[in-house]
């Protein structure tokens, strides 16, 4: 199972904790924006975050499948960080907009 | 992975040829209606309900004949459940456009259920599945009310053993899934593929959208324009199935905090349900999760201005104005997203 971290606040305080993870892998961005995710797939390596970052302006609220990540009420301008420990195929949801989906390939 | 369906062909209709008189339609409709709409504003609102043209199928599961046929059996198979009385198609009935004509379900002992049962038409295109969304695929769904003990009451295990014991399902699995013998991910493959072919056919709306202007009467025509601006019922029952796949809270009086329950602390969830789909709504009475309403008028005023303001209320929900004739047009519109479907033919059952 992997370990998330889960962030609220805005780019500064994401930027500060991906600085103390980095040494466990890189960071990518994703931007939502009408009810979707800006790529469908991405191939990462084992212990990189993924920041999803809402330029929507509805709420979302980020779900990975087969881990316990819940990003919480994410609102528009905020951004939520998880760290894919392991490898493995991992469906990535909005729990409110389920059309809103892509897969994150960690290798 | 794709299944062609040939009564599903995409039709670009509507052309150059017909636009003088679709333009006078339009300007008919926006007259009548109320409504400041355009011919442009018209069509491009058609456009947004063209029906696909196949049946999308997850690459985990593509389509096979056997698979489905396999999948057909198991689902109108009473012995799915733990008292050999109870099958899929006990609730999901292709008479009442695979629900059961009840407000709640009922499963084990004849015991109501919480919720309404939900039509299987369309699934194929479904997103999440339970009312709640608690299932993230058709296969992880169609093996939840086998095992629940409220509704089919039959453990898996046991399942398997039972189906190990009739020849004839050993022949069908093998023909679906050769040489992996019968299991619950073959049940569960072999079920969400039957799910994913019953589809709803054209409906007089599907020939109006095609350039058929006979096709729907000019009080459903009125209704389309009416669904779309005043009542605002796409802003969640959208595109050609009319859902988003989203979770809103609709302001009905329940205990049921429905998404609530599968995503916890988050308060926006609390009495949240999925957009059910539109077609076919008229065969599916009574309506709403909880099945507390029998018409669709009731449903209409719902919206209109019966629905409890509380802070977890869908944005979605907005109080409208309509008159009596509008309130007409809405429901006739509805009416005619209801297909002539071809009867369904139950499987004979192996032994």
């Amino acid at each position: 199972m992997s370990r998330g971290i889960r962030l609220t606040a805005l780019s500064c305080v994401v930027a500060f904790i991906a600085g103390a993870t980095a040494s466990a892998g890189t960071s990518h961005t994703v931007v939502q924006k009408d009810k979707a995710f800006a790529e469908k797939k991405m191939e990462i390596a084992a212990g990189d975050a993924v920041v999803f970052k809402n330029d929507d302006s509805v709420k979302h609220n980020i779900l990975v499948k087969n881990t316990d990540f819940n990003s919480g009420m994410q609102e528009p301008g905020q951004e939520a960080s998880y760290t894919f420990a392991e490898a493995g195929k991992f469906k990535v949801r909005c729990g409110i907009h389920p059309k809103m989906k892509m897969t994150v390939l960690v290798k | 992975m794709f299944q062609k369906l040939g009564f599903l062909q995409l039709v670009t209709a509507l052309g150059i040829a017909c636009l003088p008189q679709a333009a006078t339609a339009a300007e008919q409709l926006a007259a009548i209606s109320g409504t400041d709409i355009s011919h442009a504003e018209l069509q491009e609102l058609k456009a947004q309900y063209r029906r696909p043209g196949e049946i999308p199928f997850p690459e985990e599961n593509p389509f096979s004949e056997p698979k489905a046929e396999l999948g057909k059996m198991l689902f109108f198979d009473p012995r799915l459940s733990g008292s050999n009385l109870i099958s899929c198609a006990s609730c999901h009935n292709p008479s009442f456009a695979w629900e059961d004509s009840q407000p709640t379900g009922a499963g084990q002992g004849m015991k109501r259920l919480g919720r309404h049962t939900p039509t299987i038409l369309n699934l194929a295109w479904g997103e999440l599945f339970f009312w709640d969304g608690r299932a993230d695929s058709l296969e992880e769904q169609a093996l939840g009310p086998i095992q629940a003990g409220v509704e089919m009451a039959q453990p898996l295990d046991e399942l398997i053993e039972e189906l190990q014991g009739i020849p004839g399902y050993h022949d069908a699995f093998e023909a679906a899934f050769p040489g992996e013998g019968i299991s619950s991910d073959g049940i569960a493959m072999a079920i969400a593929t039957y799910e994913r072919t019953v589809v709803s056919a054209l409906a007089p709306f599907d020939h109006w959208i095609d350039g058929d202007e006979t096709a729907m009467s000019e009080s459903a025509k009125r209704g389309f324009v009416i669904y779309n601006t005043k009542a605002n019922c796409v802003a969640c029952h959208s595109g050609w199935n009319m859902t988003d796949d989203s979770f809103h809270d609709i302001g009905l009086e329940s205990e049921d905090i429905g998404r609530a329950g599968v995503i916890k602390g988050i308060p926006e969830y609390q009495h949240t349900f999925k957009t059910p789909g539109l077609r076919n709504i008229v065969e599916r009475a009574p309506y709403m999760h909880d099945g507390s309403m029998s018409t669709l008028r009731q449903v209409v005023d719902h919206y209109a201005d019966g629905f409890l303001q509380r802070p977890s209320l869908s944005d979605d929900i907005k109080p409208f104005n309509l008159t009596d004739d509008e309130k007409n047009d809405l429901v006739a519109f509805l009416e005619a997203l209801s297909s002539d479907d071809e009867p369904v033919t139950i499987p004979v059952l192996p032994n």
